[in-house]
This record gives structure tokens, sequence and C-alpha cells, in this order.
């Protein structure tokens, strides 16, 4: 089982699930808008492209829809790899 | 009942959900719809009237991811909902939209509208898109675990909300029965609607996959590093070269008729003061901005169907970095785009923007956008001074020439607020997350539809605020006539005469002559006026007959030089005058600061770029 990683450093189209969304500061409101979007425990994640200058912003699949977050947004999701997950399934 | 027996039903649903097509549907109006998150920033309200003869008060409200509102149009939907909206009740019934196909995300919502308690349907919409792409949903099962009646709706078809009418109608009638109840001690606990949302989807909805298949197609290459920068830079391109290539042969159309219906009346009518007002002021007035409809629809034509298409946000994230670096974000790409069609409905949807800071940026770097009025003034003087040649083989040199206009517009914007950013001294986070929709492909029936109501938008304007300053700038220009024994033309001793001579005082380093500092004032009120300005200015000058009826072009190519018209051409791209913009920097921003700095920038800016083009195409010869 692969240990916890920030959903910037997700490589892309690799399935994954999100474990939590981190305040960085405190009552963060990006944090919480993103756990509204549907950043919760358990639901499947994937980062699909990065935009043209410096890989910002990323275009992240959650759920059925893409959003276009930015890498100190993506930073706040800790997600984990779905290797052996998507074996047994 | 009370409230005079109006139920006044709210349309409540995440952004792009399809609530205002659903709204146009329903009370048969005709609000903006388009493929993006934000359309819609402030309430509107239309009316129902059902078989039944019950009418109801529909309000269509911004789109919101949730109650926890992060941004303004968000907050006007929260306070909608909840009662707090100044002066309004809350609503009766709410009809919360979801998207089909976009379930995840839109059911958490409803979920946490249903918390609040007001007696609500829920409209799944865009079943047909879902049904195309292999998606059920089991409204039966979904009405079961809701507690609320649940009815399919296809809002882009005529007869998809009959079942939602029927559903309010039940709905209405039964008013006063009892509610669904909820335990108020519990509150809502987030994680509590997502294990919900969860389970629902799991009963009712099955997905063959998680998105279209064509979005991942279509984002693999348009949103790829070289050439999703290729394609943007290729659509924008086209836009110009289209404005130009295509309405010519149009243009000539209404040219050659606007000249002959002058000819025409200036010979049936006995000489004197009404044919002057009919031929030199109105009909050369209001011709000179009517021939520039065909470029204005065409123009159109192509952000009503990047809008449809789902594009726009696309284009927002490759450019996102970019915009960042210079202050802005990529959610200010889609106010701005706007802003080129005017400037208002551009500052308007700076609502959506949640950090504040970017949205100011936004508003005061939107009047730098060329706006649709300004076209006229451009198209004119390419028209007369730049020559229609190809260059490289496939490019219009006038297209190119417009296309530079604009260019220069967007990189003074980046300047300024880059500007702004470093006097802010600003390091905070700007926040995007950005909903990129479905690709949907334009609807013809809706693009016709939404030029036909620019074309009206368009000639209103002409029949109404030009026509008027039209009548009035005769008026200036023609009284008082010449004393006895006056030796210049009659027109030197009239009003605004004598106004433009006093303002060349001041604008005469910039290489603008008396009849074009008269065009400037009431440009003020609408800048198109200005072209209409200078064809009346230029009418009531002519001594001879000929000359009168002559078009506006090949005057001012004559009597213009090269660095006047490249003057000219560069004010109109700060062009600061605009009354209803700085209006709404008012409303908008609630602070007369704002609107001082945005006017003393742009008129500083469009003084020194005029002065400076001036002056250095003068010394390059071409004064």
């Amino acid at each position: 089982m692969a240990s916890p990683l920030k959903l910037s450093e997700l490589p892309h189209r690799m399935a994954a699930t999100v474990e939590v969304v981190d305040d960085h500061v405190p009552n963060d409101a990006i944090a919480r808008r993103l756990r509204e979007l549907g950043f919760v425990n358990g639901e499947r994640v994937e980062v699909l492209a990065a935009g043209p200058v410096g890989a910002e912003p990323l275009l992240v699949q959650i759920g059925y829809t893409r959003f276009a977050l930015r890498r100190t947004e993506a930073a706040r999701v800790q997600v984990r790899i779905e290797v052996l997950a998507g074996r047994a399934a | 009942m009370s409230a005079a027996d109006v139920l006044r039903l709210a349309l409540v649903g995440s952004p792009n959900c399809g609530k205002t097509a659903l709204f146009n549907l329903l009370t048969g109006s005709r609000q903006k719809v388009a493929n993006y998150a934000g359309v819609t920033v402030e309430r509107k309200e239309g009316r129902l009237h059902a078989p039944s003869g019950r009418h109801y008060a529909v309000l269509d409200l911004p789109g919101a991811y949730s109650l926890h509102a992060a941004s303004l149009d968000e907050a006007v939907t929260r306070d909608l909902c909840r009662g707090f909206y100044p002066g309004e009740p809350a609503p009766d019934v709410i009809v919360c939209v979801v998207d089909a196909t976009n379930l995840r995300l839109h059911l958490r919502f409803a979920l946490e509208v249903r918390e609040l308690g007001t007696p609500m349907v829920l409209a799944v919409n865009m079943m047909d898109a879902a049904r195309r792409r292999g998606i059920d949903v089991d409204l039966v099962a979904l009405e079961r675990e809701l507690g609320v009646p649940v009815v399919p709706t296809v809002a882009v078809r005529r007869d998809g909300a009959q079942q939602l009418v029927a559903k309010l109608e039940h709905v209405a009638a039964n008013l006063h029965a009892p509610r669904h109840q909820l335990d108020a001690g519990t509150g809502i606990d987030p994680d509590a609607l997502h294990t919900e949302t969860r389970r629902l989807l799991a009963l009712a909805v099955t997905m063959p996959r998680r998105t279209a298949a064509i979005d991942d197609a279509l984002d693999r290459w348009l949103l790829h590093p070289v050439f999703g920068l290729m394609a943007l830079a290729v659509v924008m391109f086209l836009i110009f070269q289209a404005v130009y290539a295509w309405a010519t042969p149009l243009m000539d159309l209404i040219l050659a008729g606007t000249a002959g219906l002058g000819a025409l009346v200036g010979d049936v009518l006995p000489p004197g003061p009404l044919n002057s007002l009919l031929v030199d002021g109105i009909i050369a007035g209001l011709g000179g901005v009517i021939v520039f409809l065909p470029q204005i629809l065409i123009l159109f034509a192509f952000i009503l169907a990047l809008e449809e298409s789902g594009y726009l946000p696309r284009a927002a994230f490759l450019l996102d970095r970019m915009m960042a670096s210079a202050g802005l974000s990529g959610r200010s790409f889609i106010p701005l785009l706007s802003s080129f069609a005017c400037a208002i409905p551009g500052i308007m949807a700076t609502r959506s923007i949640q950090d504040p800071r970017d949205r100011l940026a936004t508003i005061l770097v939107a009047p730098l956008m060329t706006c649709s009025a300004r076209l006229p003034v451009y198209a004119l003087l390419i028209g007369a001074f730049i020559p229609q040649q190809q260059v490289a083989g496939i490019f219009n040199l006038q297209g190119l020439v417009l296309f530079a206009l604009y260019a220069a517009g967007i990189l003074s914007a980046l300047v300024v607020s880059w500007v702004m950013k470093k006097w802010r001294r600003d390091k905070g986070e700007h926040p995007l997350l950005l909903e990129l929709p479905s690709y949907r492909m334009p609807h013809p029936r809706d693009l016709l539809l939404g030029l036909w109501e620019r074309a009206a938008i368009f000639l209103r304007r002409v029949g109404g605020i030009i026509l008027s300053l039209t009548v009035l700038l005769w008026f200036l220009l023609s009284f008082p006539g010449a004393p006895e024994g006056a030796i210049g033309p009659a027109i030197d001793y009239s009003f605004a005469g004598r106004i433009g001579h006093a303002m060349t005082a001041v604008f005469a380093p910039l290489g603008f002559n008396w009849q074009i500092c008269i065009a400037l004032i009431p440009g003020m009120a609408a800048r198109e006026v200005a072209v209409s300005s200078l064809a009346t200015v230029y009418a009531l000058s002519a001594t001879t007959d000929e000359a009168a009826t002559q078009a506006l072009t090949p005057i001012i190519a004559d009597t213009w030089s090269l660095a006047t018209a490249l003057s000219l051409l560069v004010w109109f791209i700060y062009a600061p005058q605009c009354i209803s913009t700085l209006a709404t920097i008012k409303r908008e921003t609630n602070s007369w600061k704002q609107v001082a700095i945005a006017t003393g920038y742009l008129f500083a800016l469009a003084y020194l770029a005029s002065l400076l083009t001036y002056q250095i195409a003068v010394a390059l010869g071409a004064g």
C-alpha cells in the first residue's frame, strides 16, 4: 500500500482515491470548497492534464466533473494511489 | 391563499445545470444561456401561466455549488433561499435543478437545499444528453429515497418541462399538506451529505463511464500544452479575419443603399433646414453606423458559438498561469471576453470571481477590451487608411491591423493589472477552482436567436441614443448660422464648431482636428456616435451638394494624414469616455474612488499613447 501523497504530486492519468483535504490556514475557505466539490475520503480522483506554462493549473477529474485547480489548491488534497484496489476489482 | 394568489417558485442548482434554459422554457423569456458556470449572476423574475389558470412568479437564481457562498452571485442564491434577501420573501416552492450527467456534484447540493425545509421539486435536467451517453437514472427510486417529487426535464426541447409543470400544479394544490419533516437540531454535516449522495447514486444511477468519450478526446488536444495554445490562437485569429473578409459584400450593399436614399431624399425635398436635417444629419449619421452591422454580427456569431460550445473555460484553463502572473486569474477570462461585446455585461460577469482582488483588477481592465461599439470606429479608419491587400498570401492586411488593435488592448490590460498587483504588493493566494463543462454542439436555432437579439439591440441603439445624439449634434452644428459678411464656412460659427475649435488646444498635439474633437463628446454616451458624428460634421461642412452626399470614408482618406488616423485608432484602444461603463463600475464596486481611478488611468493612457503615436508617425514622415 502506497503512502499518501498530495494531489499536486500525483502522476498524470493515475487513478487514486482521496484521503483527506487539509486546511492550509485556519477556517480555510478553499479547503471547504474543495470538500463541497466532492474531494472527500474515498472519492476517485485523477489528474488528466496540466496547463502550458509551469504545468499550472491542473485538470482534475473528481466524480463526474472536471475542475481546473491551481497547484496550491491541489496540494491541500491528500490522495492514495489505487494500484491494489484497481487489480482486486 | 395569501400574497395575491401568486406562488413564488425559485430555480436553484449547481452552476451550468440548465436553470436559465428551464426558466426561459417555463416563462417564455429569453435570458442568456451558455455553456459555462456563472452565466447568470443576478436574480431574474418571470411569469409562468399554468394550464390550470394558476400563476407563478418564477425566479431564476445564479448557480451555486453550496449554500456556503464563496462569491457574490452565490450569496444572492443563499440569501434568497433563506428569505434574507432584502425586500423579498423566501420562495414558496424551490425547484432544484440537477444535470443528469453530473449527479455526483449536483445531488449533494440538492440534499443541502432539501435541508432548508421549503417544499421542493427535483428537476433532473438534460435527460436527453444522459440517455445519449447511456446513463440511466431511476427517477422512481430517487423520488422514494429523497422524499421529494422528482421529474425529468429537457430544457432545450419545447415540451421538455411538461412533467415539471404538472408536478408543480400538484405541489401547489397541496401546499398546506404536512411537509417533509427534518430534524432541525442536527444541522448540515458535510460528510453526511456526501455519504447520502453516494448511497443515492449507487441505488438509482447506472453510468457506463464517468465522462463523455468526446470530452476526453477533445480535451486531450485542446488542453495540450502546444496544440491547445495553437488552437486558441487560430480560433482568435480566425475571428478577426472573418470580421473583415466575410462582411464586405453586405457592407457594400448597405453603403449603396444609404447613399441612394440620401440622394433621393435630397432631390425630393426642397433645400432648407429639413432637407439638411434628414440628409446631412439622420441619413449620413445613422447610415455611417448601420453599415457596421454585418461585422458586429459576425463577431457575435463567433462569441455565441464559443460560449455554447464549452470551449471558453478551456481557454481560461490555458491562459490561467499567464493571467495570474499579470495579476488576474483564469476566472477573469470569460468576463474579459464578454467585454469584447460590451464592458457592461463583462463587468457584471465578474461577480462569479471569488477573490475580491482578482475581481477588482478584472473590473478595472475590462474597459480595455475592445467592445463592439468601438468596432465601427476601427472599421472606418482601417477602411480609409489601410490598403486592402494580402500579406504572405493568406492574411488580409486590414484584418491584421484589426487584430493588432485588439491585441494592443489585451496587452495593455495585462500591463495595467500587473502594475496594480505590484502596487498592492499582493502575495496572497487567489483561488481558481474552475469547472470545465462537457462540450456541446451549438444549436443553430439558438445562435440565430442570439444574433437576432444582438441585431435588435444594435438597431435600437441606432434608433434611440444614436439618433437623438445625431439630431442634437446637427442642431449644435447648424445654429447659430454665420453672421453677415462672414468669410469662413458657417459651421465654424455654430456652437459645436466653436467647442471643437476650442478643444483643439488640448488635442492638437495628438493630431486631432476640430471635427474629431466634436465627435469625441457625443462618443461618451455611445462610442459608435463618434462615427455618425464625423459623418454629420463632414456632411455639413461640405460646400457642394455632391460632396455632402459622399460617403465618409473617402472624405477622411483625403483630408486626414495617416498620423492622425493612427493616433485616433490608438485613442480608441483606451477610450475612457463611456458613461454607462463608468456607471456600471460605480454600481459593482460601490466606490467613486474606483471610478476615478478607472477614468483617470484610461484617459492618461489614451492621451499619452496617442501623443506618442502621432509624434512618432509625423517624425517618420506620415504627417
